[in-house]
C-alpha cells in the first residue's frame, strides 16, 4: 500500500528559554549565559499513514500531538528525521488564522484559500458553495473585524474543507459554532471518507476518535506509545495515560489500582432488556482510594450509549483486595453487543483513578417489540 | 458542495518533504509556487492600509512629498547650493531611496509582526517578505509617476538615449532589496534588537548616499585626490541612485544659479556602459546575496514558530 504520510523517525526538541535572552547587549555582556534546556517534544516517532485512512491522535496536553502535526504541516521543521507527504494537504491547525480583520469575508475567502494551496480559479468556482455552507450570504461583504467568534470560525472551517485536500489535518476545530453546525462538519468529515481521503485528527475527545477513526497514534512523553485499531488506541490511552497526573514526572503513569476482572453471576455476561441486571467489579487497590464508580457502554461502532452518573456511587477503597457489587433494577438498552468499561475517578469526576476500557461485551437480549436504543416502558391508563 | 471530486490516486501524487534542511531548489520551487499568494498579500495589505481614509492611497505620497520639500527648502533655498532644477536631482535620488528604506525596515519586523500566521499556516515565509517588497513597488511606481508627471509640466526631459538604463536599475534595487530584507526579517525572529538597528543604521545609510548631495561635485574630488574613489561604490545603492540621477536629471554638467554662475559637474560624464557596468554589478553581486540569504533564512526558518 502506498503511503501518503510517512514519518521517519521524527524527533523535535524545542529550546527552553529560562530566560527570555535575545538582545546584542545580553549576548555581547553576558555570553554563553541565559541558560537554555532541551525539551524534547518528539523523540523518535516513525509510522506510515495509508491513502484513505482517518487517524487520530490521542495523548494528554503535552505528549506532542500538536508539535507533530505542525510536523506534518510543515509549520515547524523536525530536528532531526523527515516526513514524507505525497499529495496536497490542508492544515487546520487553527480555524480562521491568516484571516486580515479589515478585509471583507470575501477577500480573506480567496487569502486563506491561496494560502492553503488553492488557485483563484478553483475558488470563483465553488465561492458560492464555501459562503452557503458558512451561512454567511448576508454578511460575505463585512469586514470580518466585525463578525462574531462563531461567524468567523465557520468561514475558517468552510475555506478549509473547501479546498479539498487529498490529505485534511484537523487541530481540535471540530467543536465550531452551534450543533447543527457541528452536526454538518461532521457530515464534511464523513464525506471526505467515502471520497477516500486520508484524515489526521488531534482530538480529546476519545469517543470521537473512537467513531469517526479507523486507527489511533497514541503519544505519551514525546514517544509513540501506541499505533492500532482506534478502539485499542482508545482503550490504551484511557487506562494508561488518563490516570495518570498530567504532569509528566516519574511516578506519572502510576495507577491508583487495576481492575482485575468483570463478572456477572450467571457466567455469562448477558442482559436482557427491561430485567435486573446485576455485576461484580473486582479491584485491587494499591493505595487508598476514594472516589467514584463509573461505567460506560458502547455499542460496535464505538459510539458512547450510556455513561453511569459517578455522583451517585461513591466508592472507598483501602489497600488490598476488593469485589465493588454493582446492580440495576432494569436494563434499559435494546438488543445489541455493548463494549463496557469500568473505573472509579477521582472526586470531581476529572480524573479516572482506575479505568479498564473494554473489561467486557455484554449481550443482550430484547424481547419485546420496539425499536431504536431504549426501552422506553410507557405505562397506559385511560380515565 | 454539490460535486465531489474524487481524491487523485496516491501513487501519482507529488510527494513532498519536510526535513530538517530544504535545498535551495526546493524554496525557490516553494516561493514560486505560491506566487498567486504573494499577489493576495499585496492586494490586501495597500487595501487595508488605506481603508476608511477618504484620501485613501493618496497619503502614500504625502509622505515622500514633504521630505522632498524639506530638502528642497534647506538645501536650495536656505543653503543656495545652486543647483539649477534641483528638484528633480532630489526627487529622482529619493524614489529610489524611500523604496529602499521602507522595504528594508517593514520587512526585517514583519515575520515577529504576522507572527499569528506564522505560527498556524505553512507557506515559505520568504512571501511575507516579498510581500511587503511588492507593496513598496507599488509606492515606487505611483511615486514615479508623479515625478515624471512634474517633469512633463516644468518642460524637464529625461535623457532619452540612456531611458534603458531605468528598468535595469530598477531589477537591481528590488534584487538588492530583497535580499536585505529576507536575511534581517530572519535574524529579527531571533534578536529583536535588530530592527532598531536597522532604523539606525538606514538614517546613516542615506548620508552616505549621494541624494541630496552629489557625488561628482562634493566627494569625488576628494576622494580621487587620494586615489580612493571606488570606496564610495562599495554602496550597492549608489549606482542605482546615480543611474535614476543621471537618466531623469539628464545632465551632467550645468550652470549655477548663484552668482558668479559658473559651470560645475553635477552628475559623473560617464558613458551609458560605465553605469551599465556598475550596475550589471550590483545585480550580480545581489543575486549572489539574495541566494545566501534564502538559505540562511531556510536555516533559521524551522524555528520561526517556536520562537515567536
Amino acid at each position: 500500500m502506498t503511503f501518503v504520510v510517512r514519518a521517519d523517525s521524527v524527533s523535535k526538541n524545542f529550546r527552553l528559554h529560562s530566560e527570555r535572552h535575545r538582545s546584542f547587549k545580553d549576548k555581547l555582556l553576558r555570553p554563553g549565559q541565559g541558560v537554555t534546556t532541551d525539551f524534547t517534544a518528539l523523540a523518535d516517532v516513525s509510522f506510515e499513514i495509508s491513502s484513505g485512512e482517518t487517524v487520530g491522535i490521542l495523548g494528554r496536553n503535552g505528549s506532542g500531538k500538536s508539535t507533530l502535526l505542525k510536523c506534518i504541516c510543515g509549520v515547524l521543521r523536525p530536528t532531526s528525521g523527515q516526513v514524507l507527504v505525497r499529495g496536497s494537504l490542508a492544515g487546520l491547525l487553527e480555524l480562521g488564522a491568516g484571516f486580515q480583520p479589515e478585509l471583507s469575508g470575501r477577500d480573506n475567502v480567496y487569502l486563506s484559500a491561496s494560502m492553503l494551496g488553492m488557485s483563484t480559479k478553483s475558488v470563483d468556482a465553488i465561492f458560492d458553495d464555501i459562503v452557503g455552507f458558512a451561512e454567511l450570504e448576508q454578511f460575505i461583504d463585512t469586514p470580518v473585524k466585525f463578525y462574531s467568534s462563531g461567524m468567523y470560525v465557520r468561514l475558517g472551517f468552510s475555506v478549509a474543507v473547501s479546498v479539498e485536500p487529498e490529505i485534511l489535518v484537523v487541530d481540535e476545530v471540530l467543536a465550531v459554532g452551534d450543533e447543527r453546525f457541528q452536526a454538518k462538519c461532521m457530515d464534511r468529515i464523513r464525506q471526505f471518507q467515502r471520497d477516500g481521503r486520508t484524515i489526521l485528527l488531534v482530538s480529546h475527545n476519545a469517543d470521537q476518535v473512537r467513531t469517526l477513526c479507523d486507527r489511533t497514534l497514541v503519544l505519551d512523553r514525546s514517544q509513540l506509545a501506541f499505533d492500532g485499531p482506534a478502539a485499542d488506541g482508545v482503550r490504551v490511552f484511557r487506562e494508561r495515560l488518563m490516570g495518570a497526573s498530567p504532569v509528566a514526572g516519574a511516578a506519572a503513569t502510576r495507577s491508583a489500582g487495576t481492575i482485575d476482572a468483570v463478572s456477572m453471576p450467571s457466567g455469562r455476561f448477558v442482559a436482557t432488556t427491561g430485567e435486573k441486571w446485576e455485576m461484580s467489579v473486582a479491584v485491587t487497590a494499591n493505595e487508598p482510594i476514594e472516589g467514584h464508580f463509573v461505567m460506560e457502554l458502547h455499542n460496535e461502532r464505538g459510539e458512547l450509549m450510556v455513561r453511569s452518573d459517578w455522583e451517585v456511587a461513591p466508592v472507598s477503597l483501602s489497600p488490598g483486595s476488593h469485589v465493588i457489587h454493582v446492580d440495576s433494577p432494569s436494563m434499559s438498552l435494546l438488543d445489541g453487543a455493548y463494549q463496557v468499561s469500568v473505573g472509579i475517578v477521582s472526586d470531581f469526576g476529572s480524573q479516572a483513578l482506575v479505568w479498564r476500557e473494554q473489561a467486557a461485551v455484554l449481550e443482550v437480549t430484547y424481547r419485546g417489540r420496539g425499536a431504536g436504543i431504549i426501552q422506553l416502558a410507557p405505562r397506559v391508563r385511560v380515565s | 458542495m454539490p460535486d465531489h471530486t474524487p481524491a487523485v490516486p496516491p501513487s501519482e501524487r507529488p510527494i513532498r518533504v519536510v526535513s530538517a534542511s530544504p535545498t535551495l531548489g526546493q524554496r525557490l520551487q516553494q516561493i514560486w509556487d505560491h506566487r498567486e499568494l504573494l499577489s493576495y498579500l499585496i492586494r490586501s495589505e495597500i487595501k487595508v492600509k488605506y481603508k476608511s481614509s477618504v484620501l485613501g492611497i493618496a497619503w502614500s505620497m504625502v509622505n515622500p512629498a514633504m521630505v522632498l520639500a524639506i530638502y528642497f527648502l534647506v538645501f536650495q533655498v536656505f543653503m543656495k547650493n545652486g543647483v539649477p532644477n534641483y528638484v528633480f536631482m532630489l526627487g529622482a535620488g529619493l524614489v529610489v531611496w524611500n523604496f529602499f528604506s521602507l522595504t528594508v525596515n517593514t520587512a526585517t519586523s514583519v515575520i515577529v509582526n504576522q507572527a499569528g500566521i506564522v505560527k498556524k499556516v505553512a507557506f515559505p515565509r520568504e512571501i511575507l517578505v516579498l510581500a511587503t517588497l511588492g507593496t513598496s513597488l507599488v509606492y515606487l511606481f505611483i511615486q514615479f509617476g508623479v515625478l515624471i508627471a512634474l517633469m512633463a509640466i516644468l518642460g524637464h526631459a529625461p535623457a532619452w538615449g540612456m531611458l534603458w538604463l531605468l528598468p535595469l536599475a530598477v531589477v537591481a534595487l528590488v534584487v538588492l532589496t530583497s535580499a536585505i530584507g529576507i536575511l534581517l526579517s530572519a535574524v529579527n525572529v531571533y534578536m529583536r534588537d535588530t530592527k532598531h538597528f536597522v532604523e539606525i543604521g538606514i538614517q546613516l545609510w542615506f548620508w552616505l548616499t549621494p541624494i541630496v548631495y552629489s557625488f561628482q561635485q562634493k566627494l569625488s574630488p576628494m576622494l580621487h585626490r587620494h586615489g580612493i574613489t571606488w570606496i564610495f561604490f562599495l554602496n550597492p545603492v549608489t549606482p542605482i541612485v546615480m543611474a535614476f540621477q543621471r537618466v531623469l536629471y539628464a545632465q551632467p554638467v550645468v550652470t549655477s544659479t548663484v552668482a558668479p554662475h559658473g559651470t560645475f559637474a553635477e552628475l559623473p560624464t560617464w558613458s551609458s556602459l560605465t553605469y551599465l557596468g556598475l550596475l550589471g554589478g550590483v545585480i550580480a553581486l545581489s543575486i549572489a546575496g539574495l541566494l545566501g540569504a534564502i538559505s540562511v533564512f531556510g536555516r533559521l526558518e524551522g524555528n520561526f514558530a517556536e520562537e515567536l
